[in-house]
């Protein structure tokens, strides 16, 4: 292979003059982990609210959590993203159009809300699987004590559900985290992004896809531990998983 | 303020040739090639993962595993700019070869989309209860044997539901390959949306048009699994 390889790169000034190479890469780590972060809190609501909705025993509640997954799940996230960022603003009245255009840093809180909603409706299919799988006697028992839905829900079902759907939920936030890089489309300089700008300033194309994947690894990791502690520590007395 | 009155059908109308016979027939091969190639490696890292040789099953799942914790935008970079290289050094040209945009994404997906189908035909392979190949060696059937003709048919059979519903995942994620400029449907509809200047009708065309297919194909999806969930 005749290919010019140079690890001391990373060490060299990069021309933005924001420090060396190794500091694009960081600053690009970090808007991974601020978009991957808030887009996961968004689909955590959001995917809770539906997943919710889909499992009440009423019509329109059900039928409303349908059609958001459906919504959610049958466009392609690239897609969305663009919806969110080219077609949106123009179909608003003039001034928020103009508002939403001229917010600093659109592409991070277009990515973020547009990610985060993507992933909601994959939230809300987990979490109604997760609902749907508790024994049909813990509703009619709550509902026998008197607990009304709303108690149901907030004391019985949830807290149970979520449980359940915590690995899951785990590989939803490594998604997450691997969608945000689909933001580069829309301009969003995360990790792949500053990966590919180093590769355009410095030609070395191999060293910087090179650090992007171990920066990913490194991030895949730390999740993947830190979501094994958490499920041990709510882990359900009684069930596989429990003490 | 844009509404409706000033959305343009007619530019939609006229693209029409381009976006289907270009970019569709573009995604759609691209889907259905990598679909097969994908299962086709995915079952042999499959195979490779519940091989008795441990070495084997650690080697498919280190691969497995990396691909999964990647995104595929970085991935496509990858390939891009490494096929080149893998290409000149497979034919011994002095120079790194070019590759077409065709068969740079593909090779992609299928080296990506593998990592998924393998997962998928484990847990197929998986399902099979052990006296099917207990009978199948007792029958004098060798190791391939056994799999061609009991293990992977019903495995297969079984996981035909969860593999098509990948196959719509992989058809949403070759727009992917917009970050190549390449002209798949997304790429020739940005491309008309930017030359016309609309972006408004051709985004939102766009998007109609993945959610119709993308809604059947699933509506088609829930059909045959209802229909298979009799069967057994």
């Amino acid at each position: 292979m005749n290919y010019n390889w140079n690890w001391h790169i990373f060490l060299e000034p990069n021309p933005m003059g924001t420090g060396t190479y190794l500091d694009l890469l960081l600053s690009g780590l970090v808007v991974t982990v601020k978009v991957s972060v808030l887009a996961w809190i968004i689909a955590l609501v959001t995917g809770s609210v539906i997943g919710v909705l889909r499992t009440l025993p009423s019509r329109t509640a059900s039928w409303i959590g349908f059609c958001w997954v459906e919504f959610f799940r049958n466009m392609p996230l690239l897609v969305q993203l663009f919806l969110w960022f080219f077609v949106l603003p123009e179909l608003l009245p003039k001034s928020a159009g103009l508002w939403l255009k001229q917010l600093p840093n659109a592409p991070f809180w277009t990515a973020a809300i547009g990610v985060g909603l993507f992933m909601s409706a994959r939230v809300a299919v987990q979490l109604q699987a997760g609902i749907t799988s508790l024994p049909r006697g813990q509703k009619q028992a709550s509902t026998a004590l008197g607990l009304t839905t709303v108690q149901t829900y907030r004391y019985v079902l949830l807290p149970m559900a979520f449980r359940i759907i915590l690995p899951p939920l785990t590989s939803e936030f490594l998604n997450t985290i691997k969608n945000s890089a689909v933001a580069i489309t829309i301009g969003l300089i995360e990790l792949t992004g500053q990966a590919r700008s180093m590769q355009e300033f410095s030609f070395q194309v191999f060293e910087a896809f090179t650090a992007a994947t171990v920066l990913y690894l490194l991030l895949n990791f730390v999740v993947v531990t830190a979501m094994r502690y958490l499920e041990r520590y709510v882990a359900i007395p009684g069930y596989i998983t429990g003490k | 303020m844009m509404m409706l009155g000033n959305f343009d059908f007619d530019v939609i109308r006229r693209a029409l040739p381009y976006l289907f016979f270009e970019g569709m027939r573009f995604t759609l091969t691209l889907t259905a090639l990598a679909a097969f190639g994908g299962l086709v490696f995915g079952t042999l890292i499959a195979l490779m993962r519940l091989s008795s040789y441990k070495w084997l099953g650690r080697i498919a799942g280190f691969y497995v595993d990396f691909i999964r914790s990647l995104p595929l935008v970085l991935v496509i970079f990858w390939f891009y700019f490494l096929v080149p290289y893998i290409g000149q050094w497979l034919t011994g040209a002095s120079r790194p070869i070019t590759v077409g945009a065709f068969a740079s994404s593909l090779i992609t997906f299928i080296a990506f989309e593998a990592a998924y189908f393998s997962e998928i035909m484990r847990a197929g392979i998986q399902s099979i209860s052990k006296g099917q190949p207990a009978a199948a060696s007792a029958l004098g059937l060798t190791y391939a044997q056994s799999m061609r003709y009991v293990v992977l048919p019903q495995a297969f059979r079984n996981m035909l539901p969860v593999l098509l519903t990948q196959t719509i995942v992989l058809f949403q994620d070759t727009s992917l390959v917009y970050v190549l400029s390449i002209p798949d449907f997304l790429g020739a509809a940005s491309k008309v949306a930017q030359r016309d200047g609309r972006l408004v009708e051709m985004y939102l065309f766009a998007a109609l048009v993945y959610f119709v297919i993308s809604c059947v194909a699933s509506f088609g999806v829930r059909r045959l699994q209802s229909r298979i969930a009799i069967v057994r």
